[in-house]
């Protein structure tokens, strides 16, 4: 690993303070990404800026704003602290299942949710220095894009990058309309919604997210909603635990009677960043909770698919894994 | 070699000097166990000590002519750089300057001499180096040394206490829970571990109902299987450290489902 300086802060100011000075400079918290990374010769940062005795570890009740009635989450809580809250389990059930469904124990306890939403986007190739990687060499090329590519993105890449982003927790909070509260070295505040937080690869496949350097995230916000007692996160992968989802789903219902209000599904293991998939939202709405309408709406979810070389089983895959995920929530 | 007439072994001046560093006080500082190590050596000195020491004098001698030292220690950490750290390891108050590189597993096994977490993967998927801190298990490999101030670890090296083994390493042993054993210290860290999550309530991804009153969690093999997947075993001895684990848990002594061969068995 190529030397550090490690420098420690106990406030937002101090520590967003070091890292306006030093571009090269990160936050370390949980460290179970960024340090794996650096073994690897792939992040290679020459200051780490310890904000794990940061106190944003707090989970609220939110009582006044737009998200009165939800949940403020801190970004320093661990991961395991998050999804073991009573609130988290009463009211937002579907977040605790996928971080749950993400890592292992250990790395769920180490973990923050912070560092979960910032982990970075990424695939074989990003990690093995020796091949081409636009992410972590802008203008090396792309060696997924016709290399191995099983593991890839089936929406929303670009020639520069199919890698998929690997968290659980966020395809939970993408579908439950969380916001991402951060603030800068000014101490000015900025919100973001979930959706807008991480990006598509575009030309700039080395941004994930559309954080700024020395910006911290503070917070994420989930506004009330009615899905607590229909939701499910679905997670397909090679082994039943312990490893990367081919394709997950965060599906969520409300019903009225045998019909569907409104609905919610994410998808996971299929492009740079949290997947939405609005379009079967929209046509379960007034559809009655039954096998057919959601096989419609899986139908929907994937048409826009493209698929590479090796997993183009993802589109099937991912119709079937809708219709169960929501076939559990009803 | 050994002089039956005294019961004392009969050691040239090298040989009694290493039997001394090898009984030295110094080594006890280790760890817990560093006790049963002492007794350990003093009980094969009484019974034959020269054979003993006379291997590895002799291998001392060999490592001496091949032209390396049987033990380097790690290269100092650049002052620049280098960290002070304070921290508990098995109850004991240690003191550290360290490369801010240096990982919690590296500084276990070449700064403190407690080799009993392993080095396995060291990039975080494989769990051999799980260690407890603060209460809760962690990949050591992922841990940075200088974060760990003020904090308590706990590793396998800490968990029998005197003589007696923790339960957790008494049934691994009573169920065959391991074979090469490489992944052992870590398994049974996390398994340590698991008994108080299980007993905090705190959920999992097979967990039925997630929306039901936290309480103490009753294990079901399923929930033992998902909750220990961060720990992987080549060897896989997985049946036999579930069952380990579902004795523990469950505070009631289960046979083991493996015996030794009968004479008759051996007769056919």
């Amino acid at each position: 690993m190529r030397p550090f300086k490690y420098s420690t802060s106990s406030d937002a100011r101090s520590a967003t303070q070091l890292l306006e000075v030093n571009p090269n400079a990160q936050f370390l918290a949980g460290g179970t990404n960024i340090l794996d990374l650096m073994k690897e010769d792939v992040e290679r940062p020459d200051e780490l800026v310890d904000i794990t005795r940061l106190s944003l570890t707090g989970v609220q009740t939110i009582t006044t704003g737009t998200n009165k009635g939800g949940v403020s989450i801190g970004s320093l809580r661990t991961n395991t602290e998050t999804a073991s809250h009573p609130l988290i389990r009463q009211q937002f059930p579907l977040l605790s299942q996928a971080i749950l469904a993400g890592a292992s124990q250990q790395i769920r306890n180490m973990a923050t949710n912070g560092g979960n939403l910032n982990q970075r986007t990424r695939c074989p190739y990003f990690y093995e220095v020796s091949m081409p990687c636009n992410k972590r060499a802008p203008g090396s090329g792309c060696g997924a894009f016709q290399g191995i590519n099983r593991m890839h993105a089936i929406f929303g890449w670009s020639e520069k990058c199919i890698a998929v982003h690997p968290s659980d927790m966020c395809v939970a909070l993408a579908a439950l309309d969380a916001v991402v509260k951060v603030r800068n070295v000014a101490g000015q505040e900025r919100v973001i919604s979930f959706t807008d937080y991480h990006r598509l690869p575009g030309n700039t496949p080395e941004k994930d997210n559309t954080l700024n350097h020395g910006e911290l995230v503070t917070a994420i916000e989930i506004p009330p909603n009615p899905f607590a007692a229909r939701s499910y996160y679905l997670k397909v992968r090679d082994r039943a635990s312990y490893a990367f989802a081919l394709v997950s789903v965060a599906a969520a219902l409300q019903t009225e009677g045998t019909a569907i209000k409104q609905a919610r599904i994410a998808l996971g293991g299929v492009a740079h960043k949290p997947w939405r998939a609005t379009e079967a939202e929209q046509f379960l709405a007034g559809k009655p909770a039954t096998e057919d309408s959601f096989r419609q709406a899986a139908e929907l979810a994937m048409k826009g698919a493209k698929p590479f070389e090796h997993n183009a089983y993802k589109v099937e895959l991912g119709k079937r894994a809708i219709v169960h995920a929501l076939m559990k929530t009803v | 070699m050994m002089q039956e007439e005294t019961g004392q072994p009969d050691l040239s001046a090298d040989e009694q000097k290493l039997l001394e560093e090898l009984l030295s006080e110094d080594i006890n500082g280790l760890s817990p166990l560093g006790e049963q190590r002492r007794n350990f050596l003093k009980q094969v000195a009484a019974a034959g000590a020269a054979i003993l020491v006379s291997q590895l004098a002799g291998e001392s001698l060999f490592a001496h002519t091949a032209g390396e030292e049987a033990f380097v220690p790690p290269p100092a950490a650049d002052p620049a750089t280098a960290v002070q750290v304070a921290f508990k390891v098995n109850t004991a108050g240690r003191s550290l300057t360290v490369d801010p590189r240096m990982t919690l597993l590296d500084s276990l096994r070449e700064k403190l001499g407690l080799t009993g977490t392993k080095k396995g993967c060291d990039h975080g998927q494989c769990g051999a180096c799980t260690v407890i801190v603060d209460g809760r298990r962690v990949l050591s490999c992922l841990t940075l040394a200088v974060t760990c101030e003020g904090k308590s670890v706990t590793t396998i090296e800490g968990l029998a206490k005197g003589g007696t083994l923790h339960p957790m390493q008494a049934a691994f042993i009573k169920h065959d829970g391991f074979q090469c054993g490489y992944c052992t210290p870590g398994q049974i860290c996390s398994a340590v571990a698991l008994m108080a999550e299980a007993k905090r309530g705190e959920p999992s991804y097979v967990t039925a109902d997630l929306r039901a009153n936290p309480g103490p969690v009753q294990l079901s093999d399923d929930e033992i299987r998902e909750r220990m997947s961060g720990n992987l075993c080549r060897c896989g001895a997985y049946p036999n450290i579930l069952s380990a684990i579902r004795e523990v848990h469950r505070g009631k002594e289960t046979a083991q489902s493996w015996q030794f061969i009968s004479p008759d068995q051996t007769a056919e």
